[in-house]
């Protein structure tokens, strides 16, 4: 227990108080700050790029889940039937979670090229488009596709979890269902989805969570760009806390990320008591 | 394999109402979009591979070329990834962090999980709870102050700045995961140990151990890829170009100004996905078991 205990306390509790404490002084790189009180929060408070990170964050967040959980779930249920080559299909589906996010990342960078952009060409060639599509240097077309390649990268973790949730439901209740005259949609809907619950929950809790602090997939893509359209807290915090030198200033950032964190986790810890209490479990 | 899939559904006969379906329906509903999950999934592999192989001329040239086909592959790129830049020292980098960071998460997630677990001491659920929410503790909260502590350690720019810090994500995880391995042990085992008279550490070395093999793997196959495709502190960390990872250095030492040596950059992310992509298929059902286990806890 000690040496879990020693590390994680060094190294992650400590951190965070730390993280705190700096988000209160003007710390900067080289140099040891003083405490400054909310200064930070106050300038953030009035800073519009910061307000629009916050913003992107949510976009970002919210999208990516939604689409995230609305295509693992359809490819879990298509997983979910008696196919060939079950486990070869369930292998390869979840290679895009495997690799670095970084490398991936790369490659996508390489796909929505500006000028040799494979998706443009492809377009085009179909005749769907007349000129190529400025993937990432235009605001709207960059977070799109930065919210493309994030659930590019999510839809494995979501679909592969899910499977194993609906592995276990017994396919006697479909049969029971069917038999009282159930349509594939009531199957679905009355089955399914309330026995799917309690690992919804818990697949989009980390979901949520880790597109919520994504890092990776933005550095690589756009830094931000273009004018800051894609900034999200965390790219933002690193800007201006590493490259810009403003330690005190981006661990403000980090900070200020923690109450929604809190109040994802929260919320579906929530739903999912209530879904437990709904079904007569006890505890 | 086969042994596996009909544990995890017991009283299922193969395929439940499958065959009331008939097949032009099963081609609309499962096969056709499965086919374009598969294509989309996979497509960014295939356009990394055939860029990678792909000579200049041709990459650029979509008039006179095809872009979905090479017509002379070439391992130029990948001969100049490997011979006129740092990339085999990333890659060691990389492999000496993980393995390093990898032992020391396990060794120290073996205590943490077994003590929770069995010696039952007073808070030990709180503990475990404690572990868990350290793992929902995002990386991008914590590289500012850890940058701080690194730099004030003396760590900057070495190897152990990170060998450090990646437990801080690795160990709540592999400790979750070891939780419920060691769960599973019977109790009964432990006890009759006990009685003909082993310690403690008899007991975990000589019996919970060799039991949680498998936990074990996984964990570690688990931590292994966790810190390969670590970013964020590595970037922050690491300055000087032959302490870099794989990933940091991929993107920050490979593209130069504005000319992208396209070939090369996807020649060293496919290298470079490639160990984890080995590590991964020979334990694939493994690692699908566990992480599936793993997020029901």
């Amino acid at each position: 227990m000690l040496p879990a205990a020693a590390l994680l306390l060094v190294f992650l509790t400590y951190p965070l108080g730390l993280g705190v404490w700096l988000g209160f002084t003007d710390a900067r790189i080289g140099r040891p700050g003083i405490f400054i009180g909310i200064e930070n929060y106050e300038y953030l408070w009035s800073d519009a790029v910061f307000w629009l990170s916050v913003f992107n964050t949510l976009l970002y967040t919210i999208s990516a889940s939604i689409l995230k959980f609305a295509l693992g779930l359809w490819l879990a249920l298509i997983l979910n039937q008696n196919l060939p080559f079950k486990s070869f299909f369930r292998a390869i589906v979840l290679l895009p979670w495997v690799v670095p996010t970084v490398l991936s990342a790369i490659a996508f960078w390489w796909i929505y090229d500006s000028q040799f952009s494979i998706l443009s060409w492809a377009l085009q060639q179909m005749g769907l488009i007349d000129h190529r599509i400025n993937f990432l240097g235009d605001p709207e077309n960059a977070r799109a596709s930065v919210i493309a390649a994030n659930v590019w990268r999510g839809i494995p973790f979501v679909a592969i979890t899910l499977l194993a949730g609906l592995q276990t439901i017994p396919q006697s209740l479909y049969e029971a269902a069917t038999l009282d005259g159930a349509s594939r949609w009531q199957l679905f809907r009355y089955v399914t989805l309330p026995l799917l619950t309690p690992i919804i929950a818990i697949t989009m809790t980390f979901s949520v969570l880790f597109t919520f602090t994504d890092f990776q997939l933005i550095y690589v893509l756009t830094r931000g760009g273009p004018v800051n359209a894609t900034h999200l807290m965390a790219t933002l915090s690193f800007q201006r806390g590493i490259s810009g030198g403003q330690l005190g200033e981006g661990a403000a950032i980090a900070v200020a990320m923690i109450p929604f964190l809190l109040a994802a986790i929260l919320f579906s810890y929530f739903g999912l008591q209530r879904r437990k209490w709904q079904q007569g479990g006890g505890d | 394999m086969a042994a596996t899939e009909t544990n995890n559904r017991p009283n299922t006969d193969e395929g439940g109402m499958g065959y009331l379906q008939s097949l032009p329906r099963r081609v609309v509903t499962v096969y056709l979009p499965l086919l374009i999950f598969v294509i989309v999934l996979l497509f960014p592999f295939y356009w990394m591979t055939i860029t990678a192989v792909k000579p200049n001329l041709e990459m650029t040239d979509y008039a006179n070329f095809n872009p979905f086909w090479v017509v002379h592959p070439t391992l130029e790129h990948i001969r100049y990834l490997l011979f006129d830049t740092s990339y085999p020292g990333w890659l060691l980098n990389t492999i000496i962090i993980s393995t390093a960071a990898t032992f020391l998460s396990l060794l120290a997630a073996v205590f943490a999980a077994y003590a929770i677990e069995r010696l039952r001491f007073s808070g030990a659920r709180q503990v475990g709870l404690a572990i868990f929410l350290a793992y929902l503790v995002p990386p991008s909260i914590l590289f500012i102050p850890l940058s701080v502590m690194v730099f004030n350690l003396g760590l900057y720019d070495t190897p152990f700045a990170l060998i450090l810090t990646y437990p801080t994500f690795l160990i709540p995880f592999c400790t979750w995961l070891l939780m419920g391995y060691f769960r599973s042990i019977p109790f009964e085992l432990e006890e009759c140990a006990l009685i003909d008279g082993a310690s403690r550490w008899q007991i975990l070395t000589k019996i919970v151990l060799p039991l949680s093999v498998p936990g074990l793997i996984s964990a570690g196959i688990f931590a292994f890829t966790l810190s390969w495709n670590e970013f964020i502190y590595a970037l922050t960390f690491i300055q000087s170009s032959e302490n870099k990872t794989v990933p940091v250095g991929v993107l920050t030492e490979l593209v130069r100004s504005d000319v992208y040596e396209w070939g090369a950059l996807m020649a060293g992310a496919l290298i470079g996905s490639l160990p984890v992509v080995v590590l991964y298929s020979f334990f694939v059902e493994h690692y699908v078991s566990s992480m599936t286990g793993a997020v029901k806890e």
